[in-house]
């Protein structure tokens, strides 16, 4: 099974290959070493980072676990234990739990894939230094009594009470819609690289699970976050200009936050725990030493998993007092979710029994990992039936359950990864004997710690109590949970501990310390390059299968061996079979990428202030940064139209459309556009079905304005299709004409859709109606200001001979826009125009 | 006669046709419940006639569910080889393609009727 097989060249010939390799693929030393963007280091920072909250929102959990130990304690006081839990949860969940997840799989997906980088390594490090800005901006508002106080979902009114909460709702709302960007780049980029980026030959029936997962749990994101995203706009709105979105005096709804924040959050759930069951799937075939059983089965998991979770969110919500059927149905979900999700573990008890099992630290938190989440899934099942919520809500019965859930489900696996992945990024392996004592420190500790919190709940002892009377009954339990509490971070400590400590004097582990079957472990942890030479794949476990590829990669003898034309390059597949398409170059080392951040960051930041000034020019020189990175690093028209990739085959370098990964991009990212879109009509049909007469008395926008709008955006796309058509043909002038006119079509859309709410006076802070209209209003005209940025952005690589009938990737992608756009306009536009006309 | 049962193709997307196919007859029964509960006697209708209304649905979700599950067992083959379908070869990705679709739709056509129990259980709008 080796297939085709390039010559052996002679060693001064490999040494030239590998210097030039070396050379492009060099990581920047010295205090440059930061602009790098290659997936190693950023991988690695993004865990290390997510590691740090995690530790520090560990100390938190443990302040709030003294303050709970004996009752009527005054340990913490009641605003600074607020503080603690709610950036206890909001830390763990949105600053470890998915970014976790990113940092692995931009670690490891490549060498998975055999790939030697995803498609956009830069966008890799614009999210990750998005994340670590926003992440140090929430953290280190504790510090100055300033951290949000009000639980890491945010529930209005409570929330939006800038008496009750300060400027710490502002921190969290801006501060993690800023990290959401981080999320949803990360989407982006293992979307189209798990498509595009495999290996030739591995098919989709061969992909290692944990692609599988990934891919699956980035679409999840396309789908979960934005809801938030339009969360986090009203709520902004509200704290920052009186918009009354969710003040009932004034037409609005706290729920409609709720049903946004958990159409979020529930599927979040699933966001965090797939990856780490993906880490599972790795590491379970490794130590029966056989292939999964049920390889299918676990694809059906995932992707049933996915879908399904979206229909949980209202079991969030069951003491709401909405309709009993309503509930119903989504309790009914909530048990149709067990099926997939125990398929799963099914699947590696049958892998386990079929194989031969080598007990090792990775297998312990993996069988500890099981135990933990199938007693959360149980109580899972008990608070998914209505009639049992209403009595747990609320109370320390469901905290158990979430740890149990998020505990089993994602820290032990990842636990149980950091012992199975650590001699792919170091080449030395953790110490088996402290990481026995470590897993059953955190083990026992665990249990001691969450397990009487089960009792407490039904005792009656309810969330995010700062302290309670002796007299409750509670005192022993919270006792022995403080001390578990304690027990399982002197676990962590110790794995912590293991990780950090020097290891110059340890021997190195061999290549594939485990003999595991599949790609990741061929990695050279010393070597940047991500791979030597790209193989041919005909296994899901080609070390077990394919004798001698390794030698064969480090040979040089598959697919791109050298890197002769002094560029980053990958290459690029089919998504079915994974047939060789293209040669991709990818960016290298930049400033451009942080600057970028930093100025987004910017962005938010002075937003939370409402320091006005900084924004704007913070976020003008964001919009310069990115459109300095866009024109120097995308779309580049290579030197020759292909290249040879060895083996005697030759491939483009330059595509456009759907064959090119950019356009993906752009499709993935205005699908996630498109969803936090939706979130926003939904609130305005929300809005309708609670108010007899939704407008609450409130003079509309009239149906003139907001039809000439929709019509006049219809135009301007119909130009852009027309530019786009003239350019394959070759006539750039009218190419240039029509965008000039769909330019100025948008200009007079703009302006058209905003005088409809403008011109009828509509007040947003009187009464959510108007402020309904003006937020989609907005929505869409600064769709359209991007829009017009785009069109200059055109016009200008088309007058600079970047932008041809042969190089079009710009125009292409443009046009993609442009129909997300124009759905955007007509529907906001005839929403808002007929509506009221129809009811 | 033209076959109204649609040519195999070659594509990612079908693996995914019967869960969409439940996120839809999820979202439209309670989308439809909930304007029912919020606004009484919108358009007219009645508990029963909401009741039958999604029930029809449920029974079109349900037979569309069905053929997807036709498609993807004659895409398997009909069943006439056996998982795990690991070899590096188109055949083996189809059959692969196929299994997993099927057993999607088995997930799927289970989690629609769990979607409809609550509409023969419980008959109005009580919160």
């Amino acid at each position: 099974m080796t297939g085709k097989l390039g010559p052996l060249l002679p060693q001064d010939q490999r040494e030239a290959q590998e210097k030039r390799l070396r050379d492009v693929w060099e990581t920047p030393s010295g205090w440059r070493y930061w602009t790098s963007v290659n997936n190693s280091e950023i991988g690695l920072w993004y865990g290390c980072t997510a590691f740090i909250f995690m530790l520090f929102a560990g100390v938190l959990a443990l302040l709030i676990r003294l303050q709970l130990a004996v009752p009527d304690n005054t340990f913490l006081s009641a605003n600074f234990f607020n503080q603690a839990f709610t950036l206890h949860g909001t830390v763990m969940m949105f600053l470890f739990a998915v970014p976790i997840f990113e940092a692995v799989a931009i670690f490891l997906l490549p060498s998975m894939l055999g790939a030697r980088e995803l498609p956009f390594p830069r966008l890799s490090a614009f999210g990750f230094w998005s994340f670590a800005i926003g992440g140090v901006f929430v953290c280190g508002s504790i510090f100055f009594g300033a951290a949000p106080n009000s639980g890491w979902f945010m529930y209005p009114p409570l929330a939006t009470d800038k008496e009750q909460t300060g400027i710490g709702a502002d921190i969290w709302l801006l501060g993690l819609s800023f990290i959401e960007v981080a999320s949803i780049a990360a989407a982006v980029e293992l979307i189209v690289g798990i498509m595009k980026c495999r290996a030739p030959g591995m098919r989709v029936n061969m992909m290692p699970l944990f692609a599988w997962y990934l891919l699956i749990v980035a679409g999840m994101i396309l789908f979960a976050f934005p809801p938030l995203i339009a969360g986090d706009l009203l709520f902004e709105m509200q704290r920052m200009f009186d918009w009354p979105f969710f003040d009932a005096e004034r037409g609005g709804d706290p729920l409609l936050w709720q049903h946004l924040f958990w159409i979020f959050g529930h599927p979040e759930v699933y966001i965090i725990f797939l990856p780490a069951i993906a880490l599972m799937a790795m590491i379970v075939p490794t130590f029966s030493q056989r292939p999964i059983v049920g390889y299918s089965w676990i694809v059906l998991a995932a992707v049933g998993t996915g879908f399904l979770s979206f229909g949980l969110w209202v079991h969030h919500m069951f003491t709401t007092g909405l309709p009993q059927i309503s509930l119903a149905f989504f309790s009914a979900a909530s048990e149709a979710v067990v099926i997939p999700t125990g398929v799963q573990i099914f699947v590696f008890i049958a892998t386990m029994l079929a194989g031969r099992v080598i007990f090792s630290v990775p297998m312990l938190f993996g069988a500890g990992a099981l135990a933990i989440f199938i007693i959360g899934g149980l109580t899972g099942v008990m608070v998914a039936l209505v009639p049992f919520d209403w009595q747990a809500h609320d109370t320390y019965f469901v905290v158990a359950h979430l740890h149990y859930v998020l505990i089993g489900g994602m820290l032990f696996p990842v636990t149980a990864g950091i012992y199975y992945f650590y001699p792919f990024f170091n080449g030395k392996k953790l110490s088996d004997a402290w990481g026995k004592i470590a897993f059953w420190l955190m083990f026992v500790g665990f249990n001691v710690a969450f397990f009487p919190m089960h009792f407490a709940g039904l005792r009656g002892m309810p969330r995010r109590v700062f302290t309670y009377p002796a007299e409750m009954g509670w005192d022993w339990f919270n006792l022995i949970s403080t001390v578990g509490a304690f027990v399982f971070a002197a676990g962590f400590l110790i794995v912590v501990a293991d990780v950090v400590r020097p290891k110059t004097r340890q021997a190195p582990a061999k290549p594939n310390p485990w003999n595991a079957g599949t790609m990741e472990w061929l990695n050279q942890h010393e070597e940047s390059w991500g791979i030597r030479s790209i193989p041919i794949i005909k296994s899901r476990y080609p070390l077990w299968d394919q004798p001698d590829l390794r030698k064969n990669i480090e040979d040089g003898r598959y697919y791109l061996p050298d890197a002769e034309t002094g560029h980053r390059e990958t290459l690029v597949t089919s998504v079915l079979d994974g047939a060789p398409q293209q040669v991709l170059r990818v960016g290298g080392s930049s400033y451009v990428t942080m600057i970028a951040a930093f100025l987004l960051g910017g962005v938010f930041i002075a937003l939370t202030y409402e320091w006005w000034w900084t924004t704007i020019i913070c976020a003008i020189g964001t919009l310069i940064a990115i459109l300095y990175w866009l024109w120097t690093g995308t779309a580049q028209i290579p030197e020759a139209e292909m290249r040879d990739a060895g083996l005697g085959e030759r491939f483009p370098l330059y595509v456009s459309g759907p064959a090119s990964v950019g356009w993906w991009a752009m499709f993935i990212t205005m699908v996630g556009d498109g969803t936090a879109f939706a979130s926003l009509i939904f609130g305005y049909f929300f809005y309708w079905t609670i108010h007899d007469d939704f407008t609450g008395g409130q003079v509309g926008p009239g149906w003139q304005w907001p039809l000439a709008a929709a019509a006049l955006f219809v135009i301007a796309w119909g130009c852009m299709l027309l530019a786009r058509f003239a350019n394959t043909r070759n006539l750039a002038s009218t190419m240039r004409l029509s965008i000039a006119v769909s330019l100025l079509l948008t200009i007079a859309g703009i302006a058209a859709g905003l005088m409809g709410p403008y011109q009828h006076a509509m007040e947003p802070t009187l009464h959510v109606y108007p402020a309904t209209v003006w937020i989609l209003a907005i929505w869409t005209s600064t769709h359209g200001a991007v829009a017009l940025i785009m069109q200059l952005y055109c016009l200008a690589r088309s007058y600079a001979g970047y932008l041809t009938a042969d190089y079009d990737q710009d125009l292409c992608n443009v046009v993609l826009y442009w129909h997300f756009m124009v759905f955007t306009a007509v529907v906001t536009y005839l929403t808002i125009g007929l509506f009221p006309e129809l009811r | 006669m033209k076959s109204f049962i649609p040519r195999e193709v070659e594509t990612l997307w079908t693996l995914f046709t019967a869960p969409a196919v439940w996120a839809l007859h999820f979202l439209v029964c309670y989308v439809a419940a909930a304007i029912y509960c919020a606004k009484p006697g919108f358009l007219g209708l009645g508990f029963l006639d909401l009741r039958w209304l999604l029930g029809g649905l449920t029974f079109i979700a349900l037979a569309f569910i069905v053929l997807a599950g036709y498609l993807a067992w004659r895409q398997w083959g009909f069943g006439s080889g056996d998982p795990p379908h690991d070899e590096p070869t188109r055949d083996d990705r189809k059959l692969f393609q196929g299994f997993a679709t099927l057993l999607l739709c088995g997930l799927s056509f289970v989690a629609v009727i769990y979607t409809a129990i609550p509409l023969i259980f419980l008959a109005e709008c009580q919160s």
